[in-house]
């Protein structure tokens, strides 16, 4: 194999790598934001923030990654899908914009201001988890291109697949959050995180279901594949392991007779199940990158730059990953309601 | 108004807010790491009242740089697809250097920085400190190496019209690289300097907290009396590279549209009103020969004027003309504010003499508009250029946007940057307002720091309340 066939693979793999770390991290902060209505009071909300306060700015990076790197070894899938996806991508970046600033200025305000900006902090999460589930909606959907450029007009994005993967990100956020907060909080908090995970296994559940079977109907090439009689056979293992990852999560989520109640597995758990459905993704995808047209090697950039980039990761992630876990561990345990950070 | 126009609006009012707050951070980032490392070495209190009272100022800036950051990397995509499909080749790699040697490295230790005083050692908090203004300069290394790239492209070749890295050392120290990185570096540390001397001597005018003010005053005083003027002596270089790689930029920041009799050399103009269309000046006020001797060292040189490229490769001239006026203006009068200071405190009445109080407190904006003159000067009159020479502007757009869609998103950035950051600011002028606060934490016997039970924000409303208002 030549570098220009290989290389493209090995990007595929490290993009999808970065936009799971984004899911998976960012989606927990998310799904506090989304949460948030269901505190008890400013208080609670505080002690929420808190949790998430010292690491958020660098799960974010995650997102900030995926897009230089898209930029870097896919350059037309960076340009086509960011510029036909216009006013999606525009809502996310502004929603980001009120959710992060939020974590500084809900702090700054008394009374109306500082409700204000709670709602700034919910509102732009669930608009951002909103708008994600959209772009990721439409990618599946396919991007009709014509001689390379975009022809779906300003709101080709938008319809029911796209909506329902919009609305299936948000709870999926949401379960992740709750997931965070049985893990890292203790007493009134705690509880109503783990009251409010069994619901979300369940809307969860209905959304990836709902997902699963109009996917047979989308007249993109993509997905075709998972419905070919012989891939369905070897690509079965991941639905049967996302409903048993589902039934786990589901016992975990609330303590039981005779059962020590364990407050991280549920959130490792989703974890889990968030993992698989982007497995079930990827797989589905390759090898575009842009459905129905674009395939990774028809949007790698030269192998001189993915391999002078891809030489940066290979020294660097190694690093990243190894201080990033050191700052979680610096903030490890239990996050108490009146505390904050002493 | 089409797509292409807003977009170009819309590039440079967003990247315009953004750069505000990075280059107030990478400024406050180095001024923290100067003062915890001043109070590790002397454990005096003073330092550390100052650290606390900064550390919440860097907070709040950071976190509005990283909003609006994030509005950046998506950018190329949205509006300049075409941009970014044929340049991302080369952009793209940088950036993700900058992301993974910068963006990472400061948001990972930020987390230890802001909330965990109590939780490590001093020493390993000082460490992180190091680490976060670290990443800063290296952010400022990696983005300028991508722009100085677009402005003197080298080390590639055009295949079927994508740009094909062929050398990554001379597309990285592109030729004006150097210089772009050194002016941008000393502008921001003199945009922060300025703030902190503003801020001092604001608080000396006031009688508040007069002890610590004086204390900072004097250290931005001794920073700006070096850092002012080389910032000139490298601006003078920037512009002698500039008129090496692109002459048209410089013959419009001069408003030079033609050459003189021989002999004669480039007058220097202090106004006029550049006419465009007509390629003529009305109104002008020149010395002359001053340009010659400011732009090639000799009496009777002469640059390339305006003339000597056809109209439409000729940037807007006016607002280039007018922001390099901006610029060297803002430049010229911090310079002499620096000196008198210097020469004041030797003398011993800087801190009695009201004029340089109150000129030290007009001039605290003074670094950031200095700053975005320069930007404007070097983005507009690289136009009608995104790579320089090779590519333009018009070329660049994202061809299926409407007019409506740009309009659109122009209209949402202006009134959502609006709202938020001018929350932003209005909370950073009123915990400035406070200003630190003397032996507020006392050093913890463990050694870390104590701070007082807050939560996760770094600065909350307390520190930001009037004094004796509830
Ligand atoms: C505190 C900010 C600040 C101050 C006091 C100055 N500059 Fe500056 N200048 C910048 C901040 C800046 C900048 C924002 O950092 C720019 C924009 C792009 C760049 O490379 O630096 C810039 C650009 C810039 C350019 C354009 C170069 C190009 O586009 O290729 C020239 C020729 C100068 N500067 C020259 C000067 C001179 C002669 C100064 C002395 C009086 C000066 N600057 C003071
Ligand atoms: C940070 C300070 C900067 C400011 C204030 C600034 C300002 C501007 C302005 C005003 C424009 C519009 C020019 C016009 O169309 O007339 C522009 C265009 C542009 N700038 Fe910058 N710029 C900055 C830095 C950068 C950097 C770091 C990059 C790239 C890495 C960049 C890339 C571009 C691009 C791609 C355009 C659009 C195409 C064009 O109009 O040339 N700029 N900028
Ligand atoms: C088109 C150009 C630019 C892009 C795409 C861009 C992108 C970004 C992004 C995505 C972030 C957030 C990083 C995070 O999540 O922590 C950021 C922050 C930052 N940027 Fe920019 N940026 C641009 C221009 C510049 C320029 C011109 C400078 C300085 C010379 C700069 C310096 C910084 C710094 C120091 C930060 C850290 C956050 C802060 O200190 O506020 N950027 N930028």
């Amino acid at each position: 194999m030549t570098a220009s066939e290989w290389l493209p693979v090995v990007w595929f793999g490290v993009i999808g790598f970065g936009v799971l770390m984004y899911v998976l991290l960012d989606g927990f902060v998310l799904g506090l934001g989304i949460l948030a209505p269901f505190a008890k009071d400013e208080a609670q909300l505080d002690h929420m923030m808190n949790t998430a306060a010292p690491i958020w700015d660098g799960n974010e990076t995650w997102l900030v990654l995926g897009g230089a790197g898209l930029l870097a070894a896919f350059p037309k899938a960076y340009a086509v899908v960011l510029s036909s996806l216009y006013l999606p991508v525009l809502l996310m970046l502004l929603a980001l914009i009120f959710r992060g600033v939020a974590f500084e200025f809900r702090f700054k305000g008394q009374g109306f201001a500082k409700r204000a900006w709670g709602a700034a902090f919910s509102l732009g999460s669930i608009v951002t988890a909103f708008m994600q589930g959209v772009i990721l909606g439409a990618l599946v959907t396919g991007l009709p291109l014509t001689d390379g450029r975009y022809t779906g007009g300003a709101f080709g994005w938008f319809g029911l697949f796209s909506t329902l993967t919009g609305a299936a990100l948000v709870f999926g956020y949401a379960l992740l959050g709750a997931g965070w907060l049985i893990m890292k909080t203790e007493g009134d908090l705690h509880r109503r995180a783990r009251s409010m995970a069994r619901p979300l296994v369940l809307a969860v559940l209905v959304f990836m279901g709902l997902v699963s079977a109009s996917l047979p109907f989308l007249d993109s090439r993509l997905m075709s594949r998972w419905f070919a009689a012989d891939n369905f056979l070897w690509l079965s293992p991941v639905p049967v392991l996302t409903l048993g990852t589902a039934f786990l999560l589901w016992r975990d989520a609330l303590p039981s007779a005779g059962r020590t109640p364990h407050d991280a597995r549920p959130f490792l758990w989703t974890l889990l199940l968030f993992l698989l459905g982007f497995a079930g993704l990827l797989l589905g995808m390759w090898p575009f990158i842009v459905p129905p047209q674009l395939t990774i090697w028809d949007a790698a950039s030269p192998p001189e730059s993915q391999a002078f980039a891809l030489w940066g990761l290979v020294f660097l992630l190694p690093l990243i990953l190894g201080y990033t876990a050191w700052s979680y561990s610096v903030f490890k345990g239990k996050v108490l309601a009146d505390a904050g950070y002493h | 108004m089409d797509a292409l126009f807003l977009s170009r609006i819309q590039f440079g009012f967003v990247i315009s807010f953004h750069i505000l707050f990075p280059a107030f951070t990478i400024g406050l980032a180095s001024w923290l790491m100067f003062l915890e490392g001043c109070w590790l070495r002397t454990r005096k209190q003073a330092w550390m009242d100052l650290y606390q009272f900064w550390v919440k100022v860097f907070a709040i800036s950071f976190g509005m740089g990283v909003v609006s950051g994030i509005v950046m990397s998506f950018q190329f995509g949205t509006n300049w697809a075409l941009l970014s499909e044929r340049a991302g080749s080369v952009i793209g790699p940088l950036l993700s250097y900058e992301v993974l040697t910068a963006f990472f490295l400061e948001a990972g230790f930020l987390g230890v920085m802001l909330f965990g005083q109590k939780k490590v050692p001093a020493a390993v908090h000082f460490f992180c400190t190091c680490m976060v203004a670290l990443g800063t300069l290296i952010s400022t290394f990696w983005i300028i190496s991508a722009i100085s790239w677009m402005h003197t492209p080298q080390g590639h070749e055009v295949v079927g019209g994508i740009f094909v890295p062929a050398d990554w050392w001379a597309i990285i120290f592109n030729p004006s690289m150097p210089y772009r990185l050194a002016h941008m570096v000393l502008a921001a540390f003199i945009t922060t300097c300025f703030v902190i001397g503003g801020v001092s001597a604001w608080h000396l005018r006031r009688g508040t907290q007069p002890d610590l003010a004086a204390r900072m005053l004097k250290l931005a005083v001794a920073f700006g009396v070096i850092a002012v003027p080389l910032q000139v002596l490298v601006g003078d270089q920037h512009g002698l590279n500039t008129l090496k790689h692109q002459p048209t930029k410089v013959a419009a920041m001069e408003a030079h549209w033609e050459d003189g009799p021989p002999g004669e050399g480039v007058p220097l103009i202090l106004f006029a009103i550049p006419r465009q269309a007509e390629a003529r000046n009305d109104y002008e006020i020149a010395i002359p020969r001053l340009g010659s001797l400011i732009l090639t060292h000799t009496l009777d040189g002469t640059i390339p004027p305006l003339t000597a490229v056809p109209p439409e490769n000729r940037p807007p001239v006016a607002p280039v003309f007018y922001a390099f006026r901006v610029m060297v203006g803002l430049g010229m009068l911090m310079l002499l504010v620096v000196t008198v200071s210097a020469f004041a405190w030797w003398r011993g009445w800087l801190l009695r003499s009201a004029l340089l109080l109150n000129a030290w407190r007009l001039l605290s904006p003074a670094g950031f508009i200095a700053l975005l003159s320069g930007w404007y000067v070097t983005e507009i009159g690289r136009q009608p250029w995104v790579v320089y020479g090779l590519m333009r502007t018009s070329e660049a757009v994202s061809p299926n946007l409407t007019t409506a869609q740009v309009a659109t998103s122009l209209a949402s950035y202006a009134s959502v940057y609006a709202v938020v950051f001018g929350a932003g600011i209005w909370y950073l002028y009123r915990l400035l307002k406070k200003g630190p606060q003397p032996h507020e934490k006392a050093p913890d016997p463990e050694g870390g720091l104590k701070t007082p039970a807050r939560p996760l924000s770094a600065a909350d409303e307390s520190d930001i309340a009037e004094r004796g208002s509830p």
